[in-house]
């Protein structure tokens, strides 16, 4: 294989980039299929009917939303897993991973009976004249609840990288706990943070099995353009797609954006 | 205005108890692993060890004992600590970094900088204040980082091996600033080397194993040094024994001879050590005819270039090593190397007895 001058041995055996490209064609194929099978002509109205257009507005306000409340439930979260040790550290991290490997749909059931009439929560929030589910409130806790794993995770490991010796410099100096969190933590894991973020809100705009089952599939309540799209399927097989298109778009735009800037050493798993 | 610090922390095999006073600067040395980054940690409040107590001016520091558990925040404690490392802030210039002390104990952003351009001025570094610290020398940014700590106003300073990481050329510009910004402060320094013990400190304690084994004004501990390590810091032999009219007498029955520093008065029995410098011992190979008195065979273990000469290390028993300094010429002439059996012979004129 030829390189450029000037490069190093990376000690790479060929065969491996055989594979990588395979790998790599194994994603892009589907999205050219997917790209073949458009509806050129129609695809403008298609993707600006009311219904299209509403799904992609509410998808866009409850995953800003949930990357938010991410970001104010995450941040803690990461702070307490990466600085000391105390018992039941490895078990807390656990679960709070468990959503990466849990399967939507149960996420949406276990929510259902955590903030549902019937819930652990619901029924006292009922008595309060509080209803979650089926609401764009139960959309964001269920995007909440897939997508926070990913802030805690990438910041966690940022944090780790960081280290706490600049901490400790600036609590020396006098900076208060809360100064030195505001000014030197963050500040130093903002970019881990940002593409936590931005990991969160993709995942955000792509789940569905949770948000079918906690919060079901009404008309610019909790119909996101990911259940739009599952529903146009079934009757407009050109509208799915051209929405498919549209999502896959958002989400190239949203992650190119942020890993384009600066290189990441976040995990990315992704499950719909 | 002084500190005063007793602390023990078993898990580290660490027990210290000193104190400073008002303006005092405090040189701490030892060898690796002796406690000496534990005892800034305990200070500074970053480190808490499990009994002790601390005060610095008026205010408690800690006090952990049975019934009192007392302990106060880094940030409440006033003791700044500088490490080899500059670590200033990477996302903050060095004006900003400076101003971080002030700003974070409640100064306002224009008030911060103002003293934050005054202690770079104090350090020679003003020119630099617009720099991010990616843009600085390892001399500049520590520079900067001591600006940084003298800006919090810190009671105590604690510098932690602060020339550790800079190179021979950049080390004695900070080392003449630290000798001006110590010069009226208290202020306690880590260091492997000599040369800021004697500049910088007006005390010495030499710690091993997490406790103090010597302790006294610099020049005292460096000319009479008592311990093995402060001796090797001084470039000293050092050879422990009892006190006798003639010299010391070693535990295996060798007798250094030497002179009595005539301040002391002997008590025959005494515990006592013998130091003398490499450059009077000479190297004989066999029996050496004429005056026996320090006179012993060793076994050469090293031999290295020191400055012109060539440095010879011998054991002459399980755990002394002693020291020779000798011509290269003279070094081929006696054909030595490592293994070797030969006789060392001490100058008893050079060699200075003194109660340990």
């Amino acid at each position: 294989m030829n390189r450029r001058s000037g490069t190093g041995y990376t000690g790479v055996p060929s065969w491996v980039y055989v594979i990588a490209a395979a790998g790599s064609l194994f994603i892009l194929l589907p999205l050219v299929a997917m790209v073949a099978k458009v509806n050129w002509p129609q695809f403008i109205p298609l993707i600006t009917s009311e219904s299209s257009l509403t799904a992609l507005g509410l998808s866009l306000r409850t995953s800003a939303a949930s990357t938010a409340l991410c970001v104010v439930l995450g941040v803690p979260l990461a702070l307490v897993l990466a600085r000391q040790p105390f018992p039941g550290q490895r078990l807390l991290r656990a679960f709070v991973l468990l959503p990466l490997v849990l399967p939507p749909v149960v996420g949406g059931i276990a929510l259902l009976y955590t903030f549902g009439r019937q819930g652990l929560l619901g029924k006292s929030l009922e008595v309060a004249g509080i209803q979650i589910a089926f609401s764009t409130t139960a959309v964001v806790l269920a995007q909440t609840f897939v997508a926070l794993p990913f802030l805690v995770v990438s910041l966690e490991g940022a944090l780790r990288t960081a280290g706490s010796k600049y901490d400790a410099v600036a609590a020396t100096l006098g900076a208060r706990p809360t100064t030195v969190l505001r000014r030197v933590t963050l500040p130093l894991v903002l970019p881990g943070l940002a593409s936590g973020a931005v990991l969160s809100f993709a995942r955000s705009l792509g789940e569905f099995g949770a948000t079918l089952t906690f919060a079901g599939s009404l008309q610019g309540v909790t119909r996101t353009l990911p259940l739009e799209i599952y529903l146009q399927r079934e009757t407009d097989a050109d509208a799915a797609v051209a929405l498919s298109l549209l999502l896959v778009a958002v989400a190239v735009a949203v992650v190119g954006l942020s890993y384009g800037r600066r290189r990441s050493s976040a995990p990315v798993k992704e499950q719909l | 205005m002084t500190f005063d610090l007793t602390a023990s922390l078993p898990a580290r095999n660490f027990e210290m108890s000193l104190s400073l006073g008002p303006s005092e600067t405090l040189a701490i040395l030892g060898p690796n692993g002796a406690g000496k980054s534990t005892l800034l940690g305990v200070i500074s409040g970053l480190l808490r060890p499990e009994s002790g107590s601390a005060r610095l001016g008026g205010r408690e520091l800690f006090t952990l004992d049975g019934g009192t558990r007392r302990w106060s925040a880094p940030h409440l404690r006033g003791t700044a600590l500088l490490a080899q490392e500059a670590l200033l802030f990477p996302h903050l210039n060095v004006l900003d970094n400076v101003a971080f002390g002030p700003r974070s104990t409640g100064a306002s952003r224009t008030e911060a900088r103002e003293v934050a351009r005054h202690w770079l001025d104090e350090v020679d570094a003003l020119a630099l204040a617009n720099r991010k610290p990616a843009q600085l020398s390892g001399g500049q940014a520590q520079r900067v980082a001591v600006a940084r700590a003298l800006a919090a106003e810190p009671e105590l300073l604690l510098l932690d091996e602060p020339m550790a990481a800079l190179d021979i050329h950049t080390a004695p510009l900070l080392r003449r600033v630290l000798k001006r910004v110590l010069a009226d402060r208290k202020a306690i320094i880590v260091t492997h080397d000599v040369l800021d013990a004697y500049m910088l400190a007006d005390r010495v304690i030499v710690v091993e194993s997490g406790r103090i084994v010597e302790e006294g004004p610099t020049r005292q501990v460096l000319e009479r040094p008592r311990s093995h390590f402060a001796a090797g810091l001084a470039g000293l032999n050092l050879v422990a024994g009892t006190l006798g009219q003639e010299g010391i007498t070693t535990p295996d029955g060798r007798v250094f001879a030497g002179q009595h520093d005539p301040d002391w008065s002997l008590v025959a029995g005494q515990a006592g050590v013998a130091a003398f410098p490499p450059s009077s011992v000479s190297v004989f190979l066999g029996d050496v005819h004429g005056s026996p008195r320090n006179s012993f065979p060793v076994t050469i273990t090293d031999l290295e270039p020191h400055g012109d000469q060539v440095r010879v290390r011998a054991s002459s028993g399980p755990s002394n090593t002693l020291s020779a300094d000798i011509t290269p010429a003279a070094s081929a002439d006696l054909g030595l190397a490592p293994g070797m059996e030969v006789r060392f012979v001490v100058k008893s004129a050079l060699v200075s007895v003194y109660p340990a």
